[in-house]
């Protein structure tokens, strides 16, 4: 079954062999972006010079608001600690909220699209109506709301990367809810599910081995896209101080709330490294969402021109018309 | 050919177009030399992937920009005054010839119309993009134009919107577009396919008077040869985007000189070739075959879709009595609406019946519940109009064929039935390699033979065939056909062959039933049914159903408007 499934038409690397031009730059931009918050988290303990709650080296406190210096290559913060390592490890944060923030979300989202989807009636309806009031409701004031209601105000390590990942959770769930109920209710009416149904099959099977599988091809994109939301949500908890507690780890949020006081007295240091490790990570994970956006569309995709043709343009369509090659011709 | 005097409307000289995709460049038309004289019918015949699509939108310039075009598509003004090379036109000058010269005429005339603005405002826009006119000219030429094209009142009619029109009259609209300009040519781009065969006639024989009243010249491009039969003057066949051959359509019917067209015209199905094999299959049959319990008996059978937001229910089918003996093929015929493919779907338990009884396998489907179904069921198969959208596109066609007897546990998975699936693709006459295929990765008719060999996985007792070869190319659908009477022959299923074309139903069906907005109008064996039809409606769709016959189909025309 997997004879013609090769790494090649993985996701990702799908749409890379797929794209040309600038399209091509930006997902390259993009990956190689992510690529570095993923290493960079992977590999702290050993690319920072300290530890992101250390106070203290062998030659006593490193002092507070240090400028940039050899001991300290970005400076310390007005709590003390050396920036270098906070944002350094506050890529695993990231990144692990990120994580937890989009299984969870995925999980839940697409099983209960699926089911609302297929199986339509009331469920569907209560389903629909809780996801369109989750939606109303400002995004970032849920995140809040669901922080206090989850950790209380406490914050250790993993309660409040938890707390922050169940609060990002709870405003995707939606998302993905929409869009996988979206291609269900579509993919139900298709000749192949009528087909299922006509030869008796049970609606779990159909559910789990014809739909599900169909209905999540959009999903590569949704997650990309919304991790790069979910590091903005964490980065507004921390700054709004509903966060993780700077001695449990490290984050970006909470820094620049530390820093707020030191960019009117001239020390940039503490408010330019942790912000622009949001930009670059958010930058990278949306490039590469956009990038498949437009990759996953044909009208928005650009392909290489015929030979001996004019510059490429950004608009290009095939309309079913002459060619016909979706229902004809045979891939070689 | 023709007089040397006349000169081309369209000239195209050694036109090639290579379209970018993303599996490489693609040569859709490959050196086709073309003429167009004035007041003449076209007709570009061939295949899907053929190329006559594009060789007929290259004449307006309407290629995508992925497209790159060679050659000279010449097309000289209605007066004769101005001549200019559409390949070479951008812009502006491109715009000015569009309509005035050249118009089209689209296939899908529901999605051509703008649904939010009125039918007289969409005919105004081409008259306003071609000089000044004011909204009282507009609205007069519009008017007239509408009522030359038969639409009754035009006066009223100018300011409903499209979906106050049937899909006939909105056909016409199009058409009364193209013609408000004048235009010299007219591209009919599959004009009729859409349509039903009674509504098709009405078309095409008012694209003859655009023809014949308004001087048009028409570039009609079609697979259907009866459509063929009854416009044309002057025929090309095309085939993978080269011109095979070009004769005026009485020579090309008599005596075609290509193989290619032979091989076409051989596999046009026509009405009257069933009775022969219908008489055979009943000469096989055992003495008393007529004795045997029916499969399917259907006794008043009522079909009713709800309304939706207080409108009225949608009765699809209206009291319908009708039973299929085991090993019969009962055709089921009618046009879109007529609700057979409704009865068809009743019968496999996708729609649920409203009223009366109908009585599958034995077991009463009426208020039945799908567990209590579910025994039925495998002893049903199914084949579904659209080989394309019938697999699931993430299962090898081995899985999707396997599918049937993993979910009644006569197997425990793909490989364990990989041997059964075997036999069934040599069955469909399929290489066994192909079961470890993806379905984008076969052609329609080899996906349309695997869906036969998926509905016969459990050696069901009943087959229900809805529209299986309409979305076939003529040449595949006539192996498809074939292929269909050998398996009924060898597996003695019984089954119901839902179709729109009188002629292939003609072909496999034992009995005919003609439905007409929900009713079955007639009923009885082809050669009852298509040689002496009692019924008025009967009547009208033999007649408007053209035959790939030129001469042959002018009779048959005559006839029709003595009918109308």
């Amino acid at each position: 079954m997997s004879r013609r499934r090769t790494w090649r038409s993985l996701p990702v690397v799908h749409q890379l062999r797929q794209s040309v031009g600038l399209q091509r730059g930006m997902l390259v931009t993009g990956l190689v972006l992510t690529g570095l918050l993923v290493l960079t988290a992977l590999l702290a303990p050993l690319l920072a010079p300290y530890g992101f709650s250390q106070l203290r080296g062998p030659d006593g406190t490193f002092g507070a608001q240090q400028a940039p210096s050899a001991d300290h290559l970005l400076g310390t913060t007005v709590g003390g600690y050396d920036v270098l390592s906070r944002v350094l490890y506050g890529t695993r944060t990231a990144l692990f909220v990120i994580v937890v923030a989009i299984v969870l979300s995925i999980v839940a989202g697409v099983l209960l699209g699926l089911v609302s989807g297929y199986l339509g009636g009331w469920l569907d309806r209560v389903l629909v109506v809780v996801a369109d009031a989750v939606y109303a409701f400002p995004s970032l004031l849920l995140a809040i709301v669901a922080a206090i209601v989850i950790s209380g105000g406490q914050s250790s390590l993993v309660g409040g990367v938890l707390a922050a990942a169940v609060s990002i959770t709870v405003v995707f769930v939606p998302q993905y809810f929409r869009v996988v109920r979206a291609e269900t209710v579509r993919i139900k009416n298709e000749a192949f599910v009528e087909s299922a149904r006509v030869v008796g099959t049970s609606t779990w099977r159909i559910m789990t081995r014809h739909v599900l599988r169909n209905a999540t091809r959009s999903l590569p994109l949704i997650v990309t896209l919304n991790a790069s939301e979910a590091i903005l949500t964490l980065a507004g908890l921390g700054f709004l101080g509903f966060g993780i507690q700077p001695t449990a780890a490290a984050e970006w949020g909470y820094d620049l709330n530390r820093s707020i006081a030191d960019v009117t007295s001239g020390i940039w240091w503490t408010s330019i490294f942790p912000g622009a490790a949001i930009v670059l990570t958010v930058l990278g994970l949306t490039l590469v969402g956009e990038s498949l956006n437009d990759l996953a569309d044909p009208r928005l995709r650009s392909r290489r021109r015929a030979a001996d043709a004019p510059p490429p343009a950004d608009v290009a369509v095939t309309p079913g018309g002459g060619l016909a090659a979706g229902t004809d011709g045979s891939t070689p | 050919m023709t007089e040397p005097a006349r000169e081309p409307v369209v000239d195209i000289r050694d036109l090639r177009v290579t379209f970018a995709t993303d599996g490489g460049d693609v040569a859709a038309v490959k050196g086709v030399s073309l003429q167009l004289l004035p007041g003449e019918v076209l007709a570009v015949v061939g295949e899907s992937g053929s190329g006559k699509t594009v060789t007929a939108r290259t004449v307006l310039g309407l290629l995508p920009e992925t497209a790159l075009t060679r050659g000279a598509v010449v097309l000289r003004s209605k007066d004769g005054a101005t001549t200019s090379d559409v390949v070479t036109l951008s812009g502006g000058d491109l715009r000015r010839v569009r309509g005035r010269d050249v118009a089209m005429v689209f296939q899908e005339p529901g999605s051509v119309l703008n649904p939010v603005y009125p039918v007289g405002w969409q005919i105004a826009e081409g008259l306003r993009a071609h000089g000044d006119v004011s909204k009282k000219e507009a609205r007069a030429t519009a008017v007239d134009v509408l009522r030359r094209v038969g639409i009754p009142d035009p006066e009223v009619r100018v300011d409903h919107y499209p979906h106050q029109f049937s899909g006939g009259q909105k056909q016409r609209i199009v058409i009364a577009q193209a013609l408000a300009l004048n235009a010299g040519v007219i591209v009919a781009d599959e004009p009729t396919t859409a349509l039903d065969v009674t509504v098709q006639a009405e078309i095409l024989d008012l694209l003859r008077r655009c023809r014949d009243e308004f001087g048009a010249s028409i570039v009609l491009i079609t697979h259907n040869m009866g459509v063929v039969a009854d416009l044309a003057d002057r025929v090309a066949v095309m085939y993978q985007g080269e011109l095979v051959e070009t004769a005026d359509v009485a020579t090309l019917f008599a005596a075609p000189q290509q193989e290619y067209t032979k091989k076409l015209l051989a596999s046009v199905p026509k009405l009257g070739q069933g009775a022969v094999r219908a008489r055979d299959r009943a000469a096989r049959r055992p003495a008393g075959w007529a004795d045997q319990a029916p499969v399917v008996v259907a006794r008043d059978l009522r079909i009713v879709y709800p309304g939706r937001f207080r409108q009225p229910d949608f009765t699809a089918v209206d009291g319908v009595d009708f039973t299929i003996a085991p090993g019969e093929v009962l055709g089921l015929v009618g046009e879109s609406g007529s609700g057979k493919s409704t009865i068809g779907r009743a019968i496999a338990g996708l729609t649920k019946v409203s009223g009366g009884s109908l009585q599958v396998l034995g077991t009463e489907v009426a208020g039945l519940g799908e567990k209590a179904f579910r025994p039925v069921r495998k002893r049903i198969g199914f084949v579904f109009q659209d080989p394309a959208t019938s697999f699931n596109p993430l299962l090898t066609i081995a899985d999707a064929v396997a599918e049937p007897l993993v979910v009644h546990g006569r197997a425990g998975d793909t490989d364990d039935a990989r041997g059964r699936v075997d036999e069934l693709l040599e069955a469909v006459q399929l290489p066994k390699e192909f079961g470890d295929r993806f379905p984008h990765e076969l052609s329609g008719g080899q996906r349309q033979r695997a869906s036969l060999a998926r509905s016969l996985a459990l050696q069901p007792e009943l087959l229900i065939a809805d529209e299986p070869t309409s979305a076939l190319d003529v040449s595949v659908q006539a192996r498809v056909l074939d292929l269909f009477d050998e398996l009924q022959r060898e597996f003695g299923f019984a089954a119901l062959f839902i179709s729109h074309d009188l002629a292939v139903v003609d072909l496999l069906a034992d009995r005919i039933a003609v439905l007409h907005r929900g009713r079955l109008v007639e009923e009885g064996t082809g050669e009852q049914v298509l040689g002496d039809p009692q019924d008025a409606y009967t009547q009208r769709l033999l007649a408007s159903l053209p035959v790939p016959d030129p001469a042959e189909q002018a009779e048959r025309r005559a006839r029709w408007s003595a009918l109308r």
